[in-house]
């Protein structure tokens, strides 16, 4: 059993390395089909991220966001609900928080905290009323989520295309934000800001209530086999609510952290895909927030170097997104590598037939 | 030309191992002559039904040969083995339920009139392939409202039309009666006489002494024995099935009952399709009492046991607990009442197979007091618990965090054993709780029960093993159509096939009998 | 308003309903099949997404419509057939799959776009072709009906013959009882030899198909250009559509017009000073509404149910009382 137990181990390790490897390789020849100096490109997209101080620090300035989302995704996912209402929450809340930021006045400390929450408080409606949708109206959690984020995105560009206009910016964004509103950096040679201490709290705060907390154990049985809870005596639509609030909450905090630790005004002119990439970290950290700083790490970095690249040769930026997919789908692969385990562990489990030793 | 082979069918050294390390077959040899009926026998998980998934294809072997008539072939699929005239009748239905009989016949030949189905033709081969055989059947029926016997009756007419040789049967009787396994025997033997070669799986003795020519002994995934059903004693098999001596049998002193705890008072229900599923259900159990309730699979045992327990609405009548109604009451309430509440289906309501044991055995308790420090779990208690009960349910695992879905049937029962009866429960309603799984965790169960009775508490036993309820019953109510037919107050004289009679309708007692289970 | 009121009431207002669901509706048709062999797929925005770059760039290069229709149907189907591959060969999580297929489809479409001709995120550069549309003859020259059954985008015309042939295909042929038999009990096809895997990458096949023609109407009729994310959430609408359909052509049908007409109307208060980020929002709340109503119906079904069978329950406990 124990050799079992390693094989998988050892198992899983290989497919996530070798999913990188292959999905380096295809963009390795995506390079080649459209740039001049493809290894040059290449080696930018590897090791891009690494070159500068101000991209170090603009790695962390990526995961920053998609830590909240990650966790925001994981918790939703590991209650058994596709809810994909992250990316809408994160506008949302960014919206909210532009609002709070531009139309309050507030002290310093406070203002930042207000904005933070509200968002909050807008991403847990906007993932909430999927939960309302799914528990009391058997809809399909994955579609009117999504339709959710459409709703949420022009809902919030009616906002900021009408109240929070600023005509003065020359194009389609908000009044800058209040002062008071902003978040401090924290280095000088870099943009990382103190949004960073609340996505580590978001990170902690997630691993406790999943994996120590009672309220988390609910989460964990009514995602694995919602009848098992119901049977036990668990409440699984309170469940399930609940917990979806807490993602969106999270989801539209994570939008305001954004908003005020790295921009002056609101200036996105659409989706800005962090809440997708929340759902890929989740799915490449296993949906345990333990693991999503690492997860975040690794797009973050896929990202940096992609943009990177872009600037620098004539590689375009979607290149990401290609390499996300071609990761993500390898990874979810169960089979993927499985003939390959599958010979070893019977290899071992015939080996312990033959010397008598048979579980 | 035909008699070149001694057997229709060998398979020799075969070995299966399962994607989880599990080795299911080890070296497993079985040789099967022509015309014969020929048992498969051992106990649950030993290995049976993964040896006849290997001859149908749909398990590849990791080393081994089948031979078929004498010569080795490869059976890489379920087309494969039916073409070379190999079927299978699995224990599970294999038929889709919102189509008709025919329909379900002819899957994967349909007959076409240009590109369009041709229903008519399907008909027609149904119909013809039922009267060839004697196998009566209305081909337009839809196959979800057939009973049990009738699908069973559909499936092996669906491998007669794709004119099988060799026909496999996975535990056909587990499911039937004593009156419909008769029947089906009947059916068996006139197969054996056009030239039919069967194998038959089983677990049940008797059977095999009554059908079967010759017989294979499997045991912990390995072949024991292959003997002439003739040379060999019951107590022979069974020996040779579990390894040591015939098992032993319950130790049970004579109940004795106390105040009534259950009752249950005139239920009438209605299932979503707006059948009647109970009507005018009335019975009590009595702390130290094990009332037993016997009936064909399907007949309102399910939605009794769920609205006990709160998961099944209660439309009319009322059920007490301790004289306390339950009607309304969520689960969570019900279970504080001293309800424990093992489900027929332990792996959709019984267990998370993805969860820990320790997750598993903490689901109705974990907010408790002992059980969380604010609402941080409190890992400590939760570890010891969970350890206490591994040992004193002897749950053969990795420990406490070794997930379900790694245990095997037996033990994961055990865990749900585990769970309910860990709550000194005043009533426990026990639904198939040995369905399934091995006679040692069967025999634990079963002594948990007495057990548990002897403390105080009333027991409700759901079963359609008619030996465990004369084993572990004190009284007995038999349901038939959703209505109660029979109440036994002592089990000493009464036999299997009479019980077999009330359960199929034929015979009922009057109402003033009846009546006396309710008090 | 009264201009919003008289256009809806115009024969243009029915032209721009069909106009707006011919997508809908050949996606629709796609899900359908896909889901009665049980399988639940949400990638269809990223293979119409692949059809209508497919479509732009195939009749760009070779200035031939049927080559942009193939290029259009072939890049679907490899998406479909990916799906495919990914979740009922290596066993992947269907929703993951299909959120991955998606981005790819995003990202891949204008990188595609990118290498072939260096334009970034649309093909206004490209010389490609359209549809034509089609006039009846004889009906054309008929008042009113002519204007409403006569002069739409050939796609239009498929896509309304499509719905009989779905039901046709799904309820009268051989492929169509394994598919609903496979999407019923799996191992009942399998245990008889057919393969389930085999049946439902045909459905995958053809619902890829379905996806291709869709999706390069969008490029190739509904507008005359590739533009980023063209898709814009059709897919999932055309998901909704068939979840409230249930399993039949016809409600299916049925809801994709809706949710085409919930379109038109939005356009139609352009006119007006309505925001137009609300006139954007409309077909995607509506799909919700659509959803929530379903959701209410089922659950006053339900209680109606209850509330017969409790009462039935009731009577016959009575009933046996007296008796």
């Amino acid at each position: 059993m124990n050799k079992t137990k390693k094989i998988e181990a050892l198992f899983f390790v290989l497919r996530d390395l070798c999913a990188i490897g292959i999905a380096l390789l295809i963009s390795l020849l995506l390079i080649f089909m459209v740039s001049e100096d493809p290894w040059g490109s290449f080696r930018l997209f590897l090791f891009g991220p690494l070159q500068t101080v101000s991209r170090m620090g603009y790695l962390v300035e990526k995961m920053i966001p998609l830590l909240f989302t990650g966790v925001g995704t994981s918790l939703m996912v590991r209650c058994g609900q596709m809810n994909m209402g992250s990316e809408g929450a994160f506008y949302l809340g960014g919206v909210v928080c532009t609002a709070a930021a531009v139309r309050l006045a507030l002290p310093a400390g406070v203002h930042p905290l207000v904005c933070m929450l509200l968002a909050g408080a807008a991403g847990a409606v906007a993932c909430g009323i999927t939960a309302v949708l799914h528990t009391k109206f058997h809809a399909l959690t994955i579609v009117t989520s999504l339709m959710m984020n459409y709703v949420c995105l022009y809902f919030g560009m009616y906002f900021i295309n009408h109240p929070l206009w600023d005509t003065a910016s020359g194009f389609k964004a908000s009044y800058k934000y209040a002062e008071t509103a902003l978040l401090p950096r924290l280095f000088t040679k870099t943009n990382i800001h103190a949004g960073l201490f609340f996505a580590i709290a978001a990170v902690i705060f997630g691993h406790i209530l999943l994996e120590k907390s009672s309220f988390g154990y609910r989460i964990k049985m009514v995602g694995t086999n919602p009848s098992f809870a119901k049977y036990s005596g668990i409440n699984v639509t309170a469940t399930i609510i609940i917990c979806e609030l807490i993602g969106g909450f999270l989801a539209g905090f994570g939008g305001a952290v954004e908003q005020l630790g790295m921009y002056k005004r609101f200036e996105y002119q659409g989706l800005s895909g962090h809440g997708f990439d929340g759902v890929m970290i989740a799915v490449i950290a296993g949906n345990n927030p333990k693991y999503i700083p690492l997860a975040a790490l690794f797009l973050a970095y896929v990202r940096v170097g992609a943009e990177a690249t872009a600037r620098m040769s004539d590689v375009p930026p979607e290149l990401v997104s290609i390499v996300q997919s071609i990761v993500i789908m390898l990874v979810v692969a169960e089979k993927f590598l499985a003939g390959w385990k599958h010979r070893v562990i019977t290899r071992e489990s015939m080996k312990s037939l033959d010397t008598g030793e048979v579980k | 030309m035909e008699q070149e082979y001694q057997y229709v069918l060998s398979m020799e050294n075969i070995t299966k191992v399962y994607k989880d390390g599990f080795a299911a077959n080890k070296n497993v040899n079985l040789s099967v002559r022509k015309g014969d009926i020929h048992g498969l026998v051992g106990e649950n998980g030993a290995g049976k039904s993964t040896l006849m998934k290997v001859l149908f294809g749909q398990e590849p072997p990791e080393t081994g040969t089948i031979f078929f008539k004498g010569k080795p072939v490869s059976i890489g699929s379920p087309l494969a083995a039916l073409k070379l005239g190999i079927g299978m009748v699995h224990q599970h239905f294999m038929l889709v339920p919102s189509l008709t009989v025919a329909e379900n016949m002819v899957f994967g030949m349909e007959p076409t009139k240009g590109a369009i189905f041709d229903y008519r033709e399907a008909v027609r081969l149904t119909q013809e392939v039922s009267q060839r055989f004697g196998l009566p059947i209305d081909p337009n029926m839809k196959v979800r409202d057939l009973y049990v016997g009738q699908k069973q009756r559909v499936e092996i007419l669906k491998m007669l039309l794709r004119n099988v040789e060799v026909l496999i049967l996975d535990e056909p009787t587990a499911v039937l009666t004593p009156q419909e396994t008769e029947e089906l025997f009947t059916q068996l033997v006139r197969l054996k006489e056009q030239g039919y070669t069967i194998i038959f799986i089983t677990h049940k003795l008797n059977e095999i002494k009554q059908i079967c020519d010759r017989l294979t002994v499997l045991r912990d995934g390995r072949s024991i024995e292959t003997v002439d059903v003739d040379s060999v004693t019951e107590q022979d098999i069974s020996r040779m099935m579990v390894g040591r001596n015939a098992v032993n049998s319950l130790k049970k002193a004579p109940a004795q009952p106390q105040q009534v705890r259950l009752r249950v008072k005139r239920i009438n229900h209605f299932n979503s399709f707006g059948k009647q599923v109970l009507k005018d259900i009335s019975f009590s159990v009595r702390g130290g009492e094990i009332l037993g309730i016997a009936g064909i699979e399907g007949n309102g045992q399910r939605e009794i046991s769920e609205m006990i327990a709160g998961l099944d609405r209660i439309q009319s009548g009322e059920i007490t607990v301790n004289d306390v109604p339950v009607k309304g009451k969520t689960v969570r309430a019900i279970r504080e009442m001293g309800v424990a509440h093992i489900s027929e289906d332990r792996m959709t309501y019984g267990s998370a197979a993805n969860a820990t044991i320790a997750q598993n055995i903490i689901s109705d308790r974990f907010y408790k007091k002992e059980y969380q420090t604010g609402h941080i779990l409190n890992r400590k208690h939760i570890r010891e618990t969970t350890d206490a009960l591994i040992q004193s349910f002897t749950i053969k695992c990795d420990g406490a965090d070794a997930p379900v879905k790694t245990l095997s049937g037996g033990n994961i029962q055990k865990v749900v054993a585990a769970r309910e009866f860990s709550q000194s429960p005043q009533l426990m309603v026990a639904n198939q709780p040995t369905r399934g799984i091995d006679v040692g965790a069967s025999e634990l169960i079963r002594e948990k029960l007495v057990a548990l009775r002897d403390e105080g508490a009333a027991v409700l036993l759901i079963s359609a093993d008619m030996g465990e309820l004369r084993e572990v019953s004190d009284s007995l109510i038999v349901l038939c159509n959703g209505r109660i037919v029979a109440y036994f107050e002592t089990l000493e004289n009464l036999t299997e096939s009479e019980l077999g009679e009330y359960m199929l309708g034929l015979k009922e007692q009057s109402p003033e009998e009846i009546g006396r289970c309710f008090r | 308003m009264d201009s919003v009121l008289s256009y809806i009431l115009s024969t243009n207002f029915i032209i721009a309903i069909l106009r707006m669901s011919t997508p809908l509706i050949l996606c629709s048709m796609g899900v359908l099949l896909v889901r009665n062999s049980g399988v639940v797929c949400i990638a269809f925005e990223s293979m119409m997404l692949a059809a209508s770059i497919g479509g732009v760039l195939g009749s760009a290069y070779s200035q031939n419509l049927w080559v942009g229709l193939l290029c259009g149907v072939a890049l679907s189907v490899v998406f479909a057939m990916l799906f495919g591959v990914f979740v009922l060969v290596l066993k992947a999580n269907n929703m993951l799959v299909s959120l991955a297929l998606n981005t790819l489809g995003s990202g891949g479409t204008v990188f595609l776009l990118y290498a072939l001709t260096g334009d970034r995120g649309n093909s206004f550069g490209l010389q490609s072709l359209v549809y034509p549309s089609v006039n009846i003859p004889v009906i054309q020259d008929i008042p009113v009906l002519g204007e409403i059954l006569s002069g739409h985008n050939v796609m239009t015309y498929v896509a309304i013959l499509s719905v009989p042939l779905v039901y046709v295909l799904l309820m009268k042929t051989p492929l169509g009882l394994q598919i609903r038999a496979v999407g019923e009990n799996e191992n009942a096809a399998e245990s008889l030899g057919s393969s389930a895997l085999k049946i439902r990458f045909t459905a995958l096949l053809i619902a890829g198909v379905f996806a291709g023609l869709a999706g390069s109407y969008l490029s190739m009729g509904y507008v005359s250009a590739f533009t980023r994310d063209m898709v814009a959430g059709r897919g999932f609408i055309s998901i909704a559509a068939q979840n409230l359909g249930g399993f039949m052509p016809i409600p299916t049908f049925i809801w994709a017009l809706i949710f085409g007409a919930s379109n038109a109307i939005a356009n139609a208060f352009q006119a007006t000073n309505m925001p137009p980020e609300f006139l954007q929002m409309f077909p995607y709340i509506s799909t919700i509404v659509g959803l929530l109503l379903v959701g209410v119906t089922i659950n006053q079904r339900q209680a109606k149910e209850i509330q017969r069978v409790e009462e039935q329950s009731r009577q016959s406990a009575q009933q046996s009382a007296e008796g």
